[in-house]
């Protein structure tokens, strides 16, 4: 199957129909979907009109945009006027939205067409996709492990082709874990870049929405059209934004690329670790020029993470309660009652530790000690960073400490929390990230490099990632599904 | 050590658990904090708190009205409705 | 003595003011009042999953330009914070407010009570959100469901905690009124108290008379007029100091003022369920608030009611009972001012503007003189008439009442019905004689010193004018007619 900037061309040249494309990816999801299950909700209906609407206006050459006619996954996270949103929640099982998020409503200006929503970690919260309440989804490239996640869904739907190309949303690595675990380019851009409104928050001082595809130019396509100011949402910005896919192939002839020493941890899989020393001489080898930085904060991220992004969702959370949408228990003889099987029926159970954790981090007494305190550690973090990109232009390191896990491997929570390592410190920052595949292990799965930039540098950072995908076989390679 | 009050979260946060649910929480919430129990280390005196990573102030929208959407609409997912109204079982204090 | 006389009452106000804004506080809903339910709401203030809020900047300048009425610190930066609490009325289970780093600290206001004035501190002033209204079937407590409608949930409400300065329930009461006379000056809130867009909590302790220490306190919350605010502190002033004088403890909780029975009952909530775990609301940034904003809306305060009225006594000679009553309503002075302007006899403007124009307006208020069919104009001109002697003083009240229910001018009126006032001699020097002639006895009368006759018969020849003579000239007419007293 072509990329998204591939598919564009063939539109123009009247070489495929958007309705050809889209018919034949909702039968390749008919056909495989069923292994990966990528999918929480198919909309062949609503895919199909858009794909015979942005036909006639390819054909009248007026497309709408480089994406118009081009078919997208979406995490069932962003919200999607009459089309359900689950979360992978049993509590949003039967919610439709009486509205799009914001980056909905730009992908249907610029005609993009939505295939379908799909599954995750129950409220982003997980790095497996196992979380949903729905059933799990499979890694395309091992069947019998898992995508990763929270977006394992996006990430397996674009890994599979099961779409051209997806949006997800990263808290904590929620989409350059599973691109890495995929083989997929993930981008978290700069918290602020793109419009959280529509995106069920988790953690609102750390969601961000963004692109996974199978190509970098894909991913600069996807994030050119979602970015920019929103009105309706407070905490985006309205730094300009560049034509990214512009910036892509102007080389990385000196380009400063800090290795964060940090980032080599116990425990870590070698073949990661080779995979990744490797992808950094390549860099090298294209011009870039290395040297070794320190971000000392790094060992007590996760901690301060653990204490922000579940007190954030404690709170975000409590909407949930059966009384103006979603989940409603039966049989409560009273309000109290009400809430509290409503909530005990509708939510999951990592789902519920957090809300237990985060309530905890937040009540009275133990405020400074927990959210106060990870607030201060968040400094620090942003500090190292800053300090560090006064001399290095991007970051890499790893983007997950090990590969794709069996289904059921990791029981324990905590065990679970450590596959985010070494990508929370960048949503802490609110930096921009990208992950993007720099090599296989010998078993044949996939492994992810983390280049990490400075706040609304996308540009530098994706056309550091071009230079090295351009270079390298990696994008090529598709997993082997019948 | 920290030692939540397991029962005490579960009603702040209207979760009903059962006996084993709350067993099983109080063992996982005891391992997550003492892992997070490392902050400690790390002196932040002085440290100012950061709420958004990417500073930000002063934005506000002008005082314009903008049309709702019908009482239908909103309704449509209720669990229980009168009219249109949300209908809430028992009110009770606790 | 009663021994209650030793204790004296610590008294603090809550007062919640809806803003007059065009929009809600977070969205861009109407916050126009009693519409059909859920029908002024959006996914927004119904808190549907990812939706955001983003504040409205009226609301910040109505609340800058309050706290400067208050004479309060309005400080640099201010953030929102999430104070959460599961409540059907409140559709996200937290309501975004302000703890922390309020909008403004440390102001105070002068009030008048016991024929002293003391000025009252002020805590803080915030703003918040508003929640929806239940409507419970039956009672709250025999209710077996309640309903909710989201149509108030998200208006701007603004938050003023005065100091525990208040010493009496008449302070309290005087507190309120001042304080809404304020707002409403501001126009910043309509005050009206029946509708709930002015709510108010107290706080009550008592303390032996010349101790500095607090009390435990007991809020009294549903106070909806400032004579529940003034019966609802007395009652709980009695309660506590019987209390107290039966040897037991007063008890920190929250009662609920029951006006048809004039008491407080206890609503035995627990304190535990008040662990609001605020935090700051990670969706929306923090304000800076910046010198030159705050100085640019100090010019555009009016002039706040202690300052209208001492200006009415010294600018127009008003006694200072009709400057404060002129003053009560912005819109009340405002068009007292505009009459005044028009006809510059201040005295006479306020005579007719405190008797005639008060008796017809349904109150005082902007609402009630924005419907008013006189202008302020048409009554200077009215009282212009008097002065021309076009009509007569008596005339002109019947004028002014055809003013009042046709909305016409006082000349149309007065030229279609031929109210003109009757001065011409030769005219009425005929009258007179009919008079004259038909009255015999009481030329009689004053023939025999009787000095009443004389009014008596300016009286029939007004009678005979159906009200339009000059009774200038009907007096010197008849004076110049009638026989020589003996």
């Amino acid at each position: 199957m072509p990329t998204i900037a591939e598919l564009g061309a063939r539109y123009r040249s009247g070489e495929a129909t958007p309705t050809e494309v889209v018919e034949s990816y909702l039968q390749r999801i008919e056909t495989l979907d069923p292994q990966v299950r990528a999918y929480v909700t198919l909309t062949r209906e609503s895919a199909l009109a858009q794909a015979e609407a942005a036909g006639k206006r390819l054909k009248a050459g007026r497309p709408l945009s480089l994406l118009d006619g081009v078919p997208l996954a979406i995490k069932d996270v962003i919200c999607t006027n009459g089309v359900r949103t689950t979360c992978a929640s049993k509590i949003l099982e039967n919610f439709v939205p009486p509205y799009d998020a914001t980056v909905m409503a730009r992908l249907g200006a610029a005609g993009a067409v939505m295939l379908g929503k799909t599954n995750m970690d129950e409220f982003a919260m997980g790095s497996s996709t196992e979380n949903s309440a729905f059933f799990p989804t499979r890694n395309p490239w091992d069947l019998a492990r898992v995508p990763g996640g929270s977006s394992g869904g996006s990430a397996a739907a674009v890994a599979a082709d099961l779409a051209a190309g997806a949006l997800g949303s990263d808290t904590g690595g929620s989409i350059r874990q599973p691109a890495a675990f995929c083989g997929t380019v993930g981008v978290k851009p700069t918290y602020g870049r793109v419009s959280r409104y529509g995106l069920v928050a988790f953690a609102s001082s750390l969601d961000q929405i963004g692109p996974l595809a199978r190509t970098i130019r894909d991913a600069a396509l996807l994030l050119q059209v979602i970015a920019g100011h929103d009105p309706l949402d407070s905490t985006s910005t309205d730094v300009p934004v560049p034509d990214y896919p512009a910036a892509l192939g102007q080389g990385i002839q000196g380009l400063r690329v800090g290795i964060p020493s940090e980032y080599v941890i116990e425990g870590m899989d070698p073949e990661v670790g080779k995979a990744v020393s490797a992808a950094i001489e390549a860099l090298k080898g294209l011009g870039a020029k290395t040297e070794k930085v320190s971000l000392p904060t790094t060992d007590y991220a996760l901690a301060a993470y653990y204490l922000i992004a579940p007190a954030e969702a404690s709170s975000n959370l409590a909407r949930y309660d059966g009384v103006k949408y979603g989940h409603r228990a039966a049989g409560g003889k009273d309000l109290i009652q009400m809430y509290g099987r409503t909530r005990a029926e509708g939510f999951g159970p990592e789902v519920k530790r957090r809300i237990m954790l985060g309530t905890y981090a937040l009540s009275a007494g133990y405020y400074d000690a927990y959210y106060g305190k990870a607030q201060r550690v968040r400094t620090l973090v942003r500090r190292d960073f800053q300090q560090a990109f006064e001399r290095v232009d991007v970051l890499a390191c790893p983007t997950t400490p090990s590969v794709a896990f069996k289904l059921g491997e990791k029981e324990d929570p905590l065990q679970m929390y450590f596959c985010d390592i070494f990508t929370i410190p960048v949503n802490l920052a609110g930096l921009p990230g990208v992950s993007l595949p720099c090599g296989f292990t010998q078993s044949g799965l996939p492994i992810g490099l983390q280049l990490i930039g400075k706040p609304f540098d996308e540009s530098t950072l994706l056309s550091a990632a071009y230079a090295y995908e351009q270079a390298t076989p990696w994008h090529t390679r598709a997993p082997a599904l019948t | 050590m920290p030692d939540p009050n397991v029962e005490h979260l579960a009603r702040l946060a209207r979760l009903d658990l059962s006996e084993a649910e709350k067993e099983r929480m109080r063992a996982q919430l005891d391992a997550i904090l003492t892992y997070i129990d490392k902050l400690r280390q790390l002196d932040t005196e002085g440290v100012e708190p950061t709420s958004h990573a990417i500073p930000m102030v002063n934005v506000m929208r002008e005082d314009e009205a903008r049309p709702c959407l019908p009482a239908g609409a909103m309704l449509a997912n209720a669990p229980e409705r009168e009219g249109d109204f949300f209908r809430v079982p028992k009110i009770i204090e606790e | 003595m009663r021994m209650t006389t030793d204790y004296e009452s610590v008294i603090g106000l809550e007062v919640h003011a809806q803003l007059l804004t065009r929009s809600k506080m977070f969205c861009g809903c109407p916050t126009a009042f009693g519409r059909a339910p859920n029908s002024q709401t959006c996914p927004i203030c119904q808190g549907m999953p990812g939706v955001l809020p983003v504040i409205n900047r009226r609301a910040i300048e109505f609340a800058i330009r309050t706290a400067l009425a208050l004479h309060c610190t309005v400080n640099a930066g201010c953030r929102f914070a999430r104070k959460h609490y599961f409540y059907p009325d409140m559709p996200k289970n937290y309501q975004i407010s302000q703890y922390e780093e309020p909008l403004a600290v440390n102001g105070w206001l002068e009030i008048e009570a016991h024929g002293t004035t003391r000025r009252i501190g002020i805590e803080r002033l915030h703003l918040e959100e508003d929640v929806g209204k239940l409507v419970h079937e039956g009672t709250l407590e025999t209710a077996r469901a309640s309903l909710v409608d989201f149509n108030r949930s998200g208006v701007p409400l603004m938050e003023i905690v005065s100091k525990p300065d208040l010493r009496s329930p008449e302070e309290a009461a005087a507190y309120l009124k001042t304080l809404r006379a304020i707002l409403m000056y501001l126009g910043v809130c309509d005050g009206n108290m029946e509708e709930g867009s002015l709510r108010c909590d107290t706080n009550i302790s008592l303390r032996p008379r010349g101790s500095t220490d607090y009390g435990v306190k007991v809020e009294i919350k549903n106070l909806n007029s400032f004579r529940n605010v003034q019966l609802a502190t007395a009652y709980e002033g009695e309660r506590q100091s019987a209390a107290i004088m039966s040897g037991q403890i007063i008890v920190q909780e929250t009662r609920l003022w029951e006006a048809d029975k004039g008491k407080t009952l206890s609503m035995r909530s627990k304190e535990y369920a008040h662990d609001y775990r605020y935090f700051p609301e990670p969706d929306l940034v923090p304000l800076k608030v910046e010198q030159r904003w705050v100085d640019q809306l100090r010019t555009t305060l009016p002039e706040l009611p202690v300052a209208r009225q001492q200006r009415f006594v010294t600018q127009y000679g008003l006694p200072a009972y009709d400057a404060e009553l002129l003053t009560q309503s912005r819109a009340l002075a405002d068009y007292y001012e505009a009459a005044a302007r028009e006809y510059p006899k201040p005295k006479i403007v306020s005579n007719w503007v405190l008797s005639e124009l008060l008796r017809e307006l349904p109150g005082d208020d902007e609402a009630a003189l924005a419907r008013c069919p006189i202008p302020p104009r048409n009554l200077a001109r009215l009282l212009a008439l008097i002065d021309g002697g076009t009509i007569s003083g008596k005339i002109a009240k019947d004028v002014f009442e055809k003013m009042y229910s046709s909305g016409e001018d006082a000349e149309t009126i007065v030229k279609r019905e031929g109210l003109v006032q009757v001065a011409d001699t030769g005219a009425l020097a005929s009258v007179v004689d009919q008079i004259l002639a038909a009255n015999a006895h009481a030329v009689e009368d004053w023939k025999k010193g009787k000095k009443q006759s004389l009014g008596f018969l300016v009286g029939q020849v007004m009678k005979a004018t159906q009200g339009k003579a000059n009774p200038a000239i009907v007096n010197q007419l008849l004076l110049e007619k009638l026989p020589k007293q003996s």
